[in-house]
């Protein structure tokens, strides 16, 4: 276990890598100001690239007596974030120097979420479990209030922040029981004090409310109740980041927790994890039914998927690892894909969000209302596109495991939520356009339709190697 | 020959190819010569769909009981890329790839807005149905069998009557409500017999319990896509609301669909729990017949008449299924495959009227033989087939499923044998509305008899009505190995 500082340099090399650049592109930037912000942007996007491959190659192991842990699990994550934020970088530069607010800031915040997003997935115990959330979280609240000038955007920056705090607080307040109660932070040890029965309840306790700061990162239900406003609120682009590689990063990181250091308390937590499966599942399909902002609906939908993705954690499987993993690239894709058309879509300058803005966008835009539907159809988990495969894994894991009734519901419960994804289509398709649309910009519509063609038909060859990836990710967690 | 089923499954998506370099390359020219092009390369397309599945037909096998010309691509661990046809499903893909180019020449004056994309639907959906009939392994059928969704709701959607959106909306809601049931139901499967190949499944034997759960999870996506009583009521919707094409696809190719699921899934996979849910089936089937005759003959518009005469005719199909014996059986594909060159035909004899004078309503017609004596002569013939006249198809398919049905459970045989009774009490006074008496409404004096084209569009169907009213041996043929292989696997499993 133990390791000299060279080697666990190596082992964390992506992340040391990224903040060197990180630490070195805030320096360029603060000479260059203002002019240097595609400068730096691409600074960033290459450094991002960079660790992609390091972690990519990077041996397994852990590193700083056993805080910090690298193997397939956290290669196949970082791998996922390190590559899916520099599209975030590309949408956000290219729109604040639209708005007129170059500010090189933008790349370097991205920067920090990805290291923080890093030392998530590859926590080994209580102290960079915390670290990692926090750096990610700080950066996060900040790009969600990106635009100052903006009163709803710094309204959607301020409760983000002050609700993230309070699951923050959940949080340590729980990891502060589970030291008392368990006597160490390290994973491993945790598990086996809870092994040898030598805790008593009060770590469970503690586990709970670890659970709720970590459910509150991932938007669950019943700590979901943020998502919706911040989607509504912050920029676009900007949404189009969280709402996907924090996510994963998140649900990595819950993974871990639960099955590493609670391993043998699977019993309970699984109680939790059906629950809040259930009940982010309901409050996604219904709750999205009465929406008239595609961001808002934007927001109940994912609180949907993250049931979805919990359904697979409720498992407790290494099926179940798998079809989380597989089911948060694939939404991943999906939901940049949604939010780059969103970005990509405006009218006399003023961005499309209410419903009715969208109609009859299959004749004034048919490329980008094409994409729109068939990432609307994924999304809905409608064969042949990703979202389908995504949940196809999700459920057989369940259905594995002996949670018929969960699945047979929660299923159920995405038939309601097709309604609203239908009506967006409808809406697209059906209705007469009130007006012109203005012309998309380039690299949106890019990531549209590249998100687009990966959710059909890239994703039928793709799903090939990503599934074993997935599973040899998955056997890491440790369960059967 | 392997690949001749993905060729045939496929081979609309190189139409649609076709048709989308088309569009990159046809920007800012005549529109409508754009379209004229677009729908030759859609008609050529699917003929030459038709002619590779004729090549199919020419090629099977007819004493084989099993799969032929399978293909197997190992994919990934949840699904496996494998292809088959057997007797039952051989003669599907024929009828899918038979209707197409008959939708496509339906739609040739009909549809002026959007032809491109029309067209493109159309291709998209052939390829998804004719991937249901082909695919043998679990995942891979679920994929194609819910794809059809997708092209089906925009097809209603955007090319649809005034109640479009709310048909399109039920259409697709009700039956994806049953699917996701299916897709429960495929997962369990494939997690207990730990593999989703259907043949290897056709002969893995469930526990009985679990039967009863497997098989009401099918059974609830196949009787809403079928679609059985009480959940019908989609049908009649989708059918008034889409375009003449699209009524003749779904009434000809996508009901079938949930016949080929009974067939293909439930009585194989699951007899014991076919076995005890046959009382239900039969009387869910002839209240179908009985109830849906009834309510065919109360109703004002042609097309909405006609959507309940196929859910009454399904009835008979479902009763011939649930007999388990190879008469019956025989009989429910026959009456399947006559059904969708019948039902087809007639939403094509409302097509031509409604072209003409854009409505449906069947008060507004009348005396239309004083002028259009073709076009009164053809719907005669296919009203006749509807009926189950002995010499038109429909006859075959009746009297075979209720001999079937009569050995099993008599009284289901006689009520439903009062639906022959009805539907000619429904049909005729239907004709003799629309056809016959005074040419009273003035807005029909001006009306033109069939065109060349339409007449075109007629002659096949014509010619399979009667060829297999005279000779149904040609599908028996054809049908007989796989049937017989079916029918002593279901009463060895249920020891009858």
């Amino acid at each position: 276990m133990t390791m000299n500082f060279q080697d666990a340099l190596v082992l964390a090399r992506p992340e040391v890598f990224l903040a060197g650049a990180t630490l070195f592109l805030l320096v360029y930037g603060a000479f260059r100001g203002e002019k240097g912000m595609s400068e730096v942007s691409i600074g960033a996007s290459l450094a991002l690239f960079t660790a992609a491959a390091f972690a990519a190659i990077g041996p397994d192991g852990a590193a700083f007596s056993g805080g910090f842990i690298a193997n397939s699990a956290t290669r196949f994550a970082k791998v996922a974030v390190y590559l899916i934020s520099p599209v975030a970088i590309l949408l956000g530069d290219r729109w604040l120097g639209r708005v007129d607010n170059k500010r090189f800031e933008f790349p370097i915040l991205i920067l920090l979420a990805a290291i923080g997003m890093g030392m998530m997935v590859s926590a080994g115990d209580l102290i960079s479990l915390y670290i990692g959330i926090e750096l990610q979280s700080l950066a996060l609240y900040v790009l969600a209030a990106f635009r100052r000038d903006d009163a709803k955007a710094s309204e959607a920056g301020l409760k983000y922040f002050v609700l993230g705090a309070l699951s923050s607080g959940l949080l340590l307040y729980g990891a502060s029981l589970i030291y008392g109660f368990a006597g160490s932070t390290h994973f491993d040890v945790i598990a086996q004090s809870i092994q040898h029965g030598t805790t008593g309840t009060g770590v469970l306790f503690g586990l709970v409310f670890l659970m709720c700061g970590l459910a509150f990162k991932v938007s669950a239900a019943p700590f979901h109740m943020w998502t919706p406003d911040v989607y509504e609120g912050a920029p676009t682009p900007i949404v189009a980041f969280f709402a996907a590689a924090p996510k994963l990063a998140a649900m990595v990181l819950f993974a871990r927790v639960l099955s590493e250091a609670f391993g043998s308390a699977i019993d309970q937590w699984r109680q939790i994890i059906v629950i809040t499966a259930f009940l982010s599942v309901a409050i996604g399909a219904f709750g999205g039914l009465a929406q008239s902002n595609i961001k808002r609906l934007l927001g109940y939908s994912s609180i949907a998927n993250i049931g979805y993705a919990l359904i697979g954690l409720s498992a407790g499987t290494a099926e179940g690892m798998q079809a989380v993993l597989v089911f948060m690239v694939l939404y991943m894709i999906d939901v940049t894909g949604f939010f780059a058309c969103l970005g990509a879509l405006s009218r006399d300058g003023k961005s499309m969000e209410s419903l009715s803005d969208f109609a009859g966008l299959a004749r004034l835009r048919p490329g980008l209302a094409l994409v729109l539907t068939a990432l609307s159809f994924s999304v809905m988990g409608l064969p042949p596109f990703s979202g389908f495969w995504a949940k196809l894994f999700v459920f057989k894991a369940a259905i594995a495991s002996g949670q018929w009734i969960l699945a047979a519901v929660v299923l159920l419960g995405s038939v309601v939520a097709a309604f609203y994804y239908l009506r967006l289509i409808k809406t697209m398709w059906f209705d007469p356009a009130p007006g012109q649309t203005d012309t998309p910009p380039v690299e949106a519509k890019g990531v549209a339709f590249a998100a687009a063609l990966f959710c059909f038909p890239l994703v039928l060859p793709a799903m090939a190697w990503l599934e074993p990836m997935a599973r040899t990710a998955a056997v890491s967690f440790g369960l059967k | 020959m392997t690949g001749i089923l993905s060729l045939i499954t496929f081979s609309p998506m190189l139409g649609v190819a076709a048709l989308l370099a088309l569009r990159a390359f046809s920007a800012g020219k005549d529109a409508a010569g754009v379209a004229h092009s677009a729908k030759i390369i859609a008609l050529v397309t699917t003929l030459a769909t038709l002619a590779l599945s004729v090549l199919l037909v020419a090629q099977f096998n007819a004493q084989e009981a099993g799969f032929q010309f399978v293909e197997t691509v190992n994919w990934f661990s949840g699904a496996t890329y494998r292809m088959g046809v057997d007797g039952i499903s051989v003669l599907f893909v024929l009828l899918t790839a038979f209707l197409l180019p008959i939708c496509i020449l339906a739609s040739w004056e009909s549809i002026t807005d959007r032809v491109m994309e029309y067209l493109i639907a159309f291709l998209l959906l052939e390829t998804l149905v004719i991937g249901v009939f082909c695919a043998l392994d679990l995942v891979l059928f679920y994929l194609f069998f819910e794809g059809g969704l997708v092209p089906m709701f925009l097809i209603i959607g955007i090319w649809g009557g005034k109640n479009r959106v709310y048909a399109a909306y039920k259409f697709f809601l009700y039956t994806l409500l049953g699917s996701v049931l299916m897709l429960a139901a495929i997962l369990a499967m494939a997690s207990i017999a730990k593999t989703t190949s259907i043949p290897d499944l056709m002969v893995f034997k469930f526990d009985p319990k679990v039967q009863i759960a497997l098989w009401l999870a099918f059974f609830a996506s196949f009787a809403v896509k079928m679609p059985m009583w009480p959940v019908h009521t989609w049908l009649p919707d989708a059918h008034v609301e889409a375009p003449t094409a699209g009524s003749v696809i779904l009434a000809g190719i996508l009901l079938k669909m949930g016949g080929y699921g009974f067939l293909r899934f439930l009585l194989p996979m699951f007899p014991q729990a076919s076995q005890y849910f046959t009382p239900l089936v039969f009387a869910m089937s002839v209240i179908a017949v009985v109830y849906t005759s009834l309510v065919a003959f109360r109703q004002t518009d042609i097309k909405k008449l006609i959507a309940y005469s196929s859910v009454a005719h399904m009835g008979f199909v479902t009763m011939g299924i649930f007999s388990g014996n190879a008469v019956g059986v025989q009989g429910a594909i026959f009456q399947m495959l006559s059904h969708g060159v019948i039902a087809g035909a007639l939403f094509l004899c409302v097509g031509v009227v409604y072209d003409r004078m854009h409505t449906r309503e069947i008060a507004f017609y009348g005396g239309l033989a004083n002028r259009m004596p073709w076009y009164a002569a053809i719907f005669m013939l296919f009203t006749m087939g509807n009926v189950g006249l002995p010499g038109t198809s429909g006859f075959v398919g009746e009297i075979m499923t209720m001999t079937g049905v009569y050995g099993v459970s008599t009284w289901t045989a006689l009520v439903a044998a009062t639906g022959v009774i009805l539907s000619a009490v429904y049909a005729l006074s239907l004709y003799r509305r629309v056809i016959f008496g005074e040419l009273v409404n003035p807005k029909l004096a001006g009306i033109q008899d069939l065109t060349l084209r339409e007449v075109a569009i007629f002659a096949p169907l014509i010619a399979s009505t009667l060829i297999l009213g005279v000779r149904p041996g040609l599908v028996f043929n054809l049908t007989a190995a796989s049937v017989d292989q079916l029918v002593g696997v279901y009463k060895a499993a249920i020891g009858g």
